[in-house]
């Protein structure tokens, strides 16, 4: 526990450029060398809103991808939907504004010591830090197949240049708006047993991570998940953004997301209990 | 520079700076010091600790509102024993100075809990919290009856001795604050910290239910800091020689003048942290540099200003 966070830095960033991708927002923002730290899974917290704000919390957006030699430096890259005011307020930031920033924070997805087959599993823009994930795994030589889903075609963020670590991506979408009809999760048990799958890296809705692991459970397959709380902090001080989950002995406690996560093995997380009282 | 002493006491208890963490608002202190370091403030006021292990409310534990956010955590933590095995030793080895907040369900818990800390080195002051809003039964907020908050902290007193100093945690969610200080005060509280959050509801307009699992939370932030002023103000104005440490939406130098100039000895600093992990050291840097810039060769001057006579 003495090092919390090691790498992460409180910093005042330059966003380099934002770009409308479908209903979501693409912002690269110059980090500088914070940029070498960040691991697939991790966040960064940004205060929102300006100086005046009325809005006294950060807002934790999962990176999707840096960029440790851009021509403008070290940069990340966030997936940013414009939901609440924060996210709007965000959004509307444009190249050369400068943004408050904490990073970077949280788990990173485990990556696999030897080249095995794994399946990424993303919904909505869930899959954002699939794609930065997905290039670290194929430099590892493992063989990625990759999953998308959500509601709606508009809703799907599976970017072109995203797609060359990949060797499939398949997209099911609820209304069959694009890729298949369906849920995303309907064709994993087959996927697991086709092509011999040893790790499943999933992010998006808390639902879907609950679906895909009772899949899971049962095989040999590992379930690394980013889940996600309403966090305040996003530093491990607030103990809002917590989960019900067990630990090697079977004892349940909640653990912070925000420190803990939001890449956590989904066996140990307890589902079931996810939003009540212990 | 003019030379300013920024130095504090609070009972028996002397901190080189006025500024603290809040309690609940800094975990186990491990989490801040990746971004200062946490011997440079006044001192850490650590989580509400009770006697044993505690799992707090389901989620959602949170809502942003505006200029300020509800929690709604209850007392989640380690329990007394664990948290003084691994926690406490931690903060000591920084080297910062510490207060050590304790909550329970019966006075017989409170004073449990202040035995189990008589005999721990390194501890500067103990903070009895009769006053967490998120808690089952609001019957047990001891600190909304002037009776139940003084046989708490007369049990805590009585164990305690007069080796260290008990600051009583008081909520403004009462009809005449006052006298229920005045009341903890006469039961051998030596100093007080004013406010608690302030209880509140958000109703979530998609489910068209309350918001937070526990359906209420405590209300902190910028929001409030107007009831922390007038709280601190008007207990100050009636017991003057109790220090009071005050909190309440603190989120810069300028607001903690105002906590001080009402007649804080020392300031509290929670939801500003939540928003901005350097925040205690800016609101620090900026205090100092205020009372310099107004004339104060001392913080222990500015303590109560505003109630100065007219003449002055």
């Amino acid at each position: 526990m003495a090092g919390i966070n090691k790498n992460a830095a409180q910093i005042r960033a330059n966003v380099v450029s934002n770009k409308r991708v479908g209903q979501y927002h693409q912002l690269i923002i110059n980090i500088g060398d914070l940029a070498q730290t960040c691991r697939p899974g991790n966040f960064a917290a940004i205060s929102v809103g300006g100086e005046n704000s009325r809005m006294v919390l950060r807002r934790a957006f999962a990176i999707s991808r840096v960029s440790a030699n851009s021509p403008s430096g070290g940069t990340m890259e966030l997936i940013v939907a414009p939901h609440g005011q924060g996210s709007k307020w965000l959004c509307a930031q444009g190249e050369g504004a400068i943004l408050d920033i904490v990073v970077p924070l949280g788990t990173a997805f485990g990556i696999p010591t030897e080249p095995v087959q794994v399946l990424l599993v993303g919904g909505g823009y869930g899959s954002a830090p699939l794609f930065g994930l997905a290039e670290v795994l194929n430099a590892k030589g493992c063989r990625v197949d990759m999953l998308l889903g959500a509601s709606t075609a508009s809703k799907i963020y599976a970017p072109m240049e995203g797609k060359r670590a990949v060797n499939s991506l398949r997209i099911y979408t609820e209304d069959g708006s694009m890729g298949q009809t369906g849920r995303v999760t309907e064709p994993i048990a087959g996927l697991i047993q086709d092509l011999n799958i040893a790790v499943i890296y999933s992010c998006g809705p808390m639902a879907m991570l609950s679906a895909i692991d009772e899949i899971a459970r049962g095989t040999d397959v590992v379930h690394q998940c980013a889940v996600e709380e309403s966090m305040a902090c996003g530093i491990g001080i607030c103990m809002t953004c917590v989960l019900p989950v067990a630990d090697a002995d079977g004892n349940i406690s909640m653990l912070r997301s925000c420190i803990d996560g939001p890449v956590m093995d989904g066996s140990f997380v307890q589902w079931d209990k996810v939003g009540k009282a212990l | 520079m003019t030379a300013l002493d920024f130095s504090t006491t609070l009972g028996n208890a002397w901190f080189p700076a006025p500024t603290f963490t809040a309690s609940g608002c800094a975990s186990s202190g491990r989490e801040l010091s990746q971004f200062f370091d946490i011997k440079a403030m006044g001192g850490v006021v650590t989580k509400s600790v009770m006697l044993k292990a505690r799992n707090g409310r389901a989620t959602p534990r949170m809502a942003e509102t505006p200029s300020g956010m509800l929690n709604s955590i209850g007392l989640q933590g380690p329990g007394i024993d664990a948290f003084l095995a691994k926690d406490v030793p931690y903060l000591v080895e920084q080297k910062a100075r510490i207060i050590i907040s304790i909550a329970g369900e019966t006075v017989e818990e409170y004073s449990t809990l202040a035995r189990k800390l008589r005999s721990v080195s390194g501890i500067s002051a103990i903070e009895v919290n009769i006053s967490c809003p998120n808690v089952e039964n609001r019957g047990l907020v001891f600190a909304c009856d002037t009776e139940a908050s003084r046989r708490v902290i007369d049990g805590v007193r009585r164990t305690i001795g007069g080796e260290l100093p008990i600051i009583a945690k008081l909520s403004p969610d009462v009809t005449d604050l006052v006298s229920i200080a005045k009341g903890v005060v006469d039961a051998g509280a030596d100093g007080l910290a004013l406010i608690n959050t302030v209880l509140g509801m958000v109703i979530n307009l998609d489910t068209m239910r309350p918001h937070l699992g526990g359906k209420t939370g405590g209300l902190s932030g910028p929001a409030i800091k107007p009831i922390a002023v007038r709280a601190v103000y008007q207990v100050h104005a009636e017991i003057p020689q109790v220090p009071i440490l005050g909190m309440g939406g603190i989120s810069n130098g300028r607001d903690a003048l105002e906590m001080i100039a009402a007649g804080a000895s020392g300031v509290s600093i929670g939801t500003a942290s939540f928003g901005n992990p350097t925040a205690i050291m800016s609101i620090q840097n900026e205090l100092k540099d205020l009372l310099i810039a107004k004339g104060f060769t001392s913080l222990r001057q500015a303590i109560g200003y505003a109630h100065r006579p007219e003449s002055e």
